[in-house]
């Protein structure tokens, strides 16, 4: 395998990445350009990807490995990326779940093609892998956890004004302005952290707020939940998101953040329980609060005004796993989704999808297998999960939807009553 | 006004029209055979002329209404809801609702909290998966429902999928097991398929409703379901079209005129918005060009009625179809047979065998073999000469035809087999899993349904433009991408097309999982009935991008290939039965319980008279031969683990306080270490059983999701036990980390080891009994007492003592492992013996769960010792893939170690459902092709077709028979 050396950053080779949320990673993507990256995020959606995936990538693996890997190799046999000047970049969560092993199976599948000559690099944090020519400094760090907010701010007040705006496209000028101004902003190096950071995000919520709306009509609230990839990823979920709009519904993502922190929190959870993390919590012990603070920052931005929900801060999301699930199960989006579900519910999203890859393992813990409970907890809930895979059809997973909005509006107009 | 539903379901199209008082003034039912526009109009028309042409309100439901609804602009109503719609209009006090359509299943429950459930995609006990059984037998829906009256026995067989349930199915019917049987337990797989998978643990009480095509139709499948519920369930009238009715009474209606909707639906061009393959010839020229050039692979053929003199009979019994060949001296082809065996193969060969007797007195059989599943039952019945393993049989057939033939691949009505030959020999066997058949019988029942037969159905492949690109997964999967398909408008010649070239796809890519097609070589002989198909053919050299060989005969090829062997024996006369004795043969067929041992095996007799007598069904050789041969652990660690596991379940010890240990998942292999430990704690320490059938059962309804694992979903079954027993607490490990062995760069248990328990506490009723869901870790010694004592409330310096005495009895049954392995391998030694590494997880010890293979591998002459004894042989290798969990690692290094003895194979045993085995099983295979060995994967489930694992081990031991000493056919 080659490596991603300083020299072809240097010269200006393209790091190719997978976009899985367009609203975080278009924010995010700038912030590699000011750092000297060259950076490509892959928005080749078309099917001859799922045959690249079904050829190169063992077909029981998870969908979103399938994806990801059919998707790079798709760009590079149509020649959307350079081959010849472009490293391929994807995440390795390096968790008990089989995700960590995307990275090893890219290697794989470029080796089967005849394209081992293309340098990989894993994207995660545990210092796995490393290539000489990418370095994520501590400010790359700081930034990109910053972009991770604003995307989630975005999405979170985008996907709540869009289906209200009296003036079609409002919602997504809005997102166009910030996207482009906090690109500036990394692009410059200032503007986007301290007291800009709390003002950045004031705007934003001002700017969503002043967006004409028209509420009067109530829609059925969807939530979407699931495995990370499937949730986001529009390739994944087959514009999951934009289906339950033109069924008239509102559609609720809960933001990224949650998973970096319960990420960040495993590893505390694991010194209580499985001992010899001790440096790790004392770590956690200063950077935790700081990252809650940012946070918070931003579902304070939500809450000025009353017409948004607020997402739950990750203290709140812990609350609402008790009794449910322990939080010691920590694989994949283990206790995470469990909690999501329960705080949706909560807050009126009653009606959820449950995303996940067909056979994806830590869901049928966390995610099918944590419904009986719910429902239990929860009367009014109205769960339905949805497998996705390469030959799973459309028809049958919108049927499957369709049950649960039949349902929904069902429940909507008892609630009217 | 009238109101209007229609319900276009996955086969059938209903409507129906409600008058004010919501009385069904009219009613109709057809099969659409995917012409669906064409079939609306058809069924409107006809209501137009009954009730004339009014203004109406309606709406469309059902699956494939779905792309009609939004094509026409019409409002849709979600079939479900319809159904519960209709069922408070027209029922009274309703509690659960058990509706079966075509190829959705759906339950809902009315009181007491609202729930509907429809199966998941992976899920098949419905209509379509009754039709498809029905085909198999060769009989009709209604010849099911009337056959099943006169069953005696009930076989278990899998209806989650057809596929899977197939393959239950076909040794019954090699077996020669009474259709009236076989049709009641297709049934009653589609009870406990509904039940176990819908249901969910919610329980099915109250007034039950039966509604849907197979359910009004089959009176036994409404039988057995008030057997399994305990209650008497009631077919409303109108149970067909409850769907159309609710969709009528729903709001938000269309008001349209009948005319007016007939012309809509007429005028509906589909979008064509699916995806198009390129079409396999571009013109006739080129369809002749390509039947001129396969025409040529012909075999020399004599006229049998000139022919005087030896000659030998090959048959081969497959799965859906009988093949005989009569080949002479010089192995030109005399006679042949190629029929479907209607559930009965003996007939067949019994007419075959009759005509060379009677029409061709100068013939002398010489010499005669049998092959495929049937093998055993047709060389008992005609008392033939030989028998061998399929594979061979295939593999003798193309290497006449082609003696430098590098691959071969043969695609029947049930399996894909693939052989890579090198140096004259198999190198490398591919068979599909039974989650990938999607084989020839598939095509078959697939033209059937659409009233068309295979020929017929094939050739409409041929005048494809567009093909439809269909995916390349099993055929459930495709039965639910031609739906779609259907709605974004593809023809049914695209179809056909489409699904030729899924059939190539699935086996090149999940099969073979080939991404190199310079790997297979440049000689290829394609085979077995599907490849008649020359739709299936040309996708094949499409795909491919070059010209394979099909030899003319590719249906008969196993046949030829058991004729050749039989020649190569060079007997004087073959024990092949005569003229008089095959006159008066008459089969008798019997079922019986074993009372061997605890397993009571369902034992088939066919006995054909004489010492004539086959017994089938059996795990073991007990019924046969009396006694079980070979059936100590000196041969098999697998018995020798379960000996010592057994001595920990028996002895409970005498604790005032009890405990109950579920032995699933990961504590098959901690169980001496959490005994050992809750023992010396003061705890009296109750272990569930191994597994069997009834303790799964017991627990199978409150599993959440049908796709885990079949170890996890043991996981209720235990439970259930320890429950029923009594214990005081029951105490599930959670640990995200196992044993740490220095194996790899980290020792993970997988999601599903590490936290199913959550699943239990979350959806298992355990009545009162207290679960200890304990997130801890064997890995630390120390804070794993830290956690015992915080989690019991022991004082830590008690818990110390009683810890170190767990981790010495491990460490204890490690050793005993593996001296074992050291005994069973020497032994093997001395006695010429193969030595299988049978490379699973700890779990697959549970014979529930390995269905007996290792007795079975033990019964076919190997030793069998396990994975965990032989990794510890090896020192930690580089792998390519991340290697982090503690059971898998091992799985590489015994593989390494393998290459290293020439004596030993590795078959690896995959449970379905395995997400982590999609990694190792492309890394073990890889490990061992480099090291020249043959690998062997064998996917298992909760039922495994054993007929297929023994060809396949069989397969294994011819090719490495065939490696060390070369023999000429």
């Amino acid at each position: 395998m080659r490596q991603f050396t300083k020299e072809m950053k240097e010269n200006g080779w393209t790091l190719v990445i997978p976009n899985m949320s367009e609203i975080h990673f278009n924010v995010m993507k700038r912030i590699f350009d000011n750092h000297g990256y060259n950076v490509h995020l892959l928005e080749n959606y078309d099917h001859t990807l799922v045959d690249e995936g079904l050829k190169y990538v063992h077909n029981d693996m998870c969908y979103p490995c399938l994806l990801v890997i059919g998707q790079m190799l798709d760009a590079i046999k149509r020649g959307i990326v350079d081959k010849d000047h472009s490293a391929l970049v994807i995440s390795q969560t390096g968790g008990g779940c089989r995700a960590s092993n995307y990275y090893f199976l890219l290697l794989k599948a470029l080796e089967r093609a005849g394209l081992e000559n293309i340098p990989v690099i894993s994207m995660n944090l545990q210092g796995m892998n490393k290539n000489p020519g990418l370095k994520i400094t501590k400010l790359m760090l700081l930034q990109a956890f910053t972009g991770l907010l604003y995307g989630d701010l975005l999405m979170m007040l985008y996907n709540q004004t869009k289906p209200y705006e009296v003036n079609k496209g409002d919602s997504d000028k809005i997102v166009e302005k910030w996207t482009e101004y906090l690109g500036s902003c990394y692009a410059r190096n200032r503007g986007y952290f301290f007291s800009n950071l709390k003002k950045n995000m004031h705007g934003i919520s001002d700017d969503f707020h002043n967006v004409k709306c028209d509420r009067s009509k109530k829609k059925v609230k969807v939530g979407v939940v699931g495995e990370i990839y499937m949730k986001y990823s529009k390739l994944g979920n087959s514009n999951l998101k934009e289906f339950l709009e033109s069924q008239d519904a509102e559609v609720m993502l809960p933001p990224m953040m949650g998973f970096v922190l319960y990420s960040f929190k495993n590893g505390v959870y694991d010194d209580e329980y499985y001992g010899g993390r001790g440096k790790y919590k004392t770590l956690m012990k200063f950077i935790f609060p700081f990252l809650l603070k940012m946070e918070k920052m931003m579902t304070d931005s939500i809450s000025r005004y009353p017409e948004f929900h607020r997402s739950a801060t990750f203290p709140e999301l812990e609350s609402y796993r008790e009794g449910l699930i322990d939080k010691g199960c920590k694989m994949g989006e283990g206790w995470l989704l469990t909690a999501e579900m329960a705080e949706l519910i909560e807050k009126g999203y009653s009606n959820i999808v449950c995303t996940q890859p067909f056979g994806c393992l830590p869901n049928h813990i966390c995610g099918k297998g944590m419904i009986r409970p719910l429902k239990e907890k929860y009367p009014n809930s109205n769960i339905v999960p949805i497998d996705y895979d390469p030959s799973a059809t459309r028809v049958n997973q919108e049927n499957r939807i369709k049950l649960m909005l039949s349902i929904a509006r069902e429940n909507l107009e008892k609630e009217a009553d | 006004m009238l109101r209007l539903g229609i319900d276009v379901g996955s086969t059938t199209m209903k409507v129906v029209a409600l008058n004010e008082d919501n009385k069904v003034i009219y009613a109709s039912y057809e099969r659409h055979f995917s012409e669906i526009a064409k079939r609306s109009t058809i069924m409107l028309e006809a209501l137009e002329k009954e009730i004339g042409d009014q203004e109406v309100t309606l709406s469309i439901s059902g699956s494939a209404g779905m792309g009609l609804a939004e094509e026409a602009g019409l409002p849709f109503v979600q079939e479900v809801y319809a159904t519960r719609t209709a069922a408070l209009t027209y029922l009274d006090g309703v509690d659960v609702i058990i509706e079966l359509g075509g190829e959705d299943a759906k339950i809902l429950f009315l009181t007491n909290g609202l729930e509907v459930r429809m199966n998941g995609s992976c899920a098949g006990g419905t209509g379509a998966f009754i039709d498809q059984m029905a085909t198999l037998l060769g009989i009709s829906r209604d010849d099911i429902d009337k056959l099943s009256e006169g069953a005696n026995e009930i076989y278990t067989i899998a209806s989650r999928c057809g596929v899977f349930a197939k393959s239950d199915i076909q040794p019954l019917i090699n077996q020669g097991a009474r259709t009236e049987d076989i049709a009641a337990s297709i049934l009653v797989a589609v009870v406990n398929q509904t039940i176990a998978g819908l249901a969910q643990g919610r329980k099915i009480k109250g007034k039950v409703v039966y509604l849907g095509g197979p359910l009004t139709f089959i009176k036994s499948l409404r039988k057995y379901f008030d057997e399994a519920l305990g209650l008497t369930g009631i077919c409303p009238e109108n149970s067909l079209y409850y769907v159309a009715m609710g969709t009528a009474l729903a709001p938000g209606g269309r008001k349209m005129k009948i005319s007016s909707l007939v012309e809509t639906i007429n005028g509906l061009e589909s979008n064509g918005t699916y995806s198009k393959l390129k079409p396999l010839f571009k013109d006739k020229d080129e369809y002749i060009a390509f039947q001129t050039r396969h025409a040529k692979a012909s075999v020399p053929i004599l006229n049998p009625h000139e022919y005087k003199g030896s000659a030998y009979l090959g048959i081969d019994s497959g799965s859906t179809t009988i093949k005989c060949a009569l080949i002479s001296e010089d192995g030109s082809l005399l006679l042949s047979r190629y029929s479907p065996n209607n559930g009965n193969p003996v007939q067949a060969v019994k007419s075959f065998l009759n005509m060379i007797y009677s029409e061709f007195p100068n013939i002398v059989i010489k010499g005669s073999a049998s092959t495929g599943y049937g093998e055993d039952l047709m060389k008992t019945a005609f008392s033939l000469d030989d028998s061998l393993v399929e594979t061979v049989a295939h593999f003798i057939g193309a290497k006449h035809f082609l003696p430098d033939v590098d691959f071969i691949i043969d695609i029947g009505g049930q399996d894909i087999k693939c052989f890579k030959i090198r140096n004259g020999a198999i190198d490398d066997i591919f068979l599909n899993e039974a989650c990938s058949s999607g084989c020839g019988s598939f095509l078959q029942t697939f033209a059937n349904a659409i009233g068309k037969s295979s020929a017929e159905f094939a050739s409409l492949a041929l005048e494809s433009k567009s093909p439809v690109d269909l995916g390349s997964r099993c055929t459930v999967f495709m039965n639910s991408s031609v739906k779609q398909a259907q709605k974004d408008g593809a023809s049914i010649n695209d179809i056909s097309a489409g699904l030729a070239i899924s059939v190539v796809k699935n086996a090149l890519y999940k099969v073979i999982r080939t991404t190199n097609k310079e790997n297979l070589g440049k000689n290829i002989v394609v085979q077995g009935g599907t490849f008649l198909n020359d739709a299936v053919l040309k996708a094949f050299e499409d795909e491919l991008g070059l010209e394979v060989i099909r030899p003319t005969i590719a249906g008969l090829m196993g046949a030829y290939g058991a004729a050749l062997y039989a020649r190569s024996k060079k007997r004087d006369e073959s024990s092949i039965i005569g003229k008089e004795e095959l006159w008066e043969m008459k089969a008798k067929m019997s079922s019986v319980r074993c009372q061997g041992c605890t397993n009571h095996c369902l034992l088939t007799i066919n006995d054909f008279g004489g010492k004539r007598r086959l017994i089938s069904g059996n795990k073991c050789e007990k019924p046969i031969t009396g006694k079980k041969k070979d059936d100590d652990s000196s041969y098999n660690i697998y018995q020798y683990k379960q000996e010592l596991l057994k001595a920990y379940i028996d002895d409970e010890g005498d604790g005032e306080k009890s405990i109950g240990l579920p032995l699933a998942l990961g504590m098959y292999e901690l169980l001496p270490f959490y005994h050992t430990l809750f023992k010396e704690l003061g705890y009296r320490v109750v272990t569930s059983p191994f597994s069997n059938r009834e303790l799964y059962i017991s627990g199978q309804s409150s599993i959440p999701s049908d796709t885990v694992c079949f170890p996890a979903k043991l996981m209720h079954g235990h439970v259930e036990y320890l429950k029923r027993k009594g214990v005081d607490e029951i105490f599930i490990p959670a640990s995200s980390y196992n044993v740490n062995e220095e194996k790899g760069n980290n020792h993970f248990n997988c999601p599903v080891v590490a936290y199913y328990g959550e699943v239990i506490r979350g959806n298992q009723d355990l009545e009162g009994t207290k679960l200890v869901l304990a997130y801890l870790s064997p890995d630390n010694e120390k804070h794993f007492t830290k956690r015992i004592s915080e989690l019991f409330g022991i004082p830590r310096h008690e818990c110390k003592k009683a810890v170190k005495k767990a981790y010495e009895e491990l460490g204890l049954y490690h050793e005993r492992v593996n001296g074992k392995a050291d005994e069973i391998i020497r032994k093997a030694r001395e006695e010429k013996r193969r030595i299988i590494v049978l490379s699973g997880r700890p779990y697959h010890v549970d014979p529930e769960i390995n269905h007996g293979i290792d007795k079975l591998i033990v019964s076919l002459g190997a030793s069998v010792v396990s994975e965990d004894s032989i990794a510890v042989k090896e020192l930690k290798k580089p792998v390519d893939v991340l290697n982090q969990w503690t059971y898998h690692a091992r799985l590489y290094d015994a593989s390494h170690y393998v290459l290293t003895e020439k004596d030993m194979d590795l078959v690896q045993l995959i449970s379905f459902g395995c997400g982590l085995d999609a990694v190792t099983s492309d890394e073990v295979r890889e490990i061992l092709e480099r090291g020249d060995k043959i690998p062997t994967q064998l996917k298992i489930d909760e039922i495994t077709n054993l007929g297929a694992v023994k060809i396949r081990i069989r397969s294994l031991f011819a090719a490495l028979d065939m490696k060390e000493n070369e023999t000429v056919y």
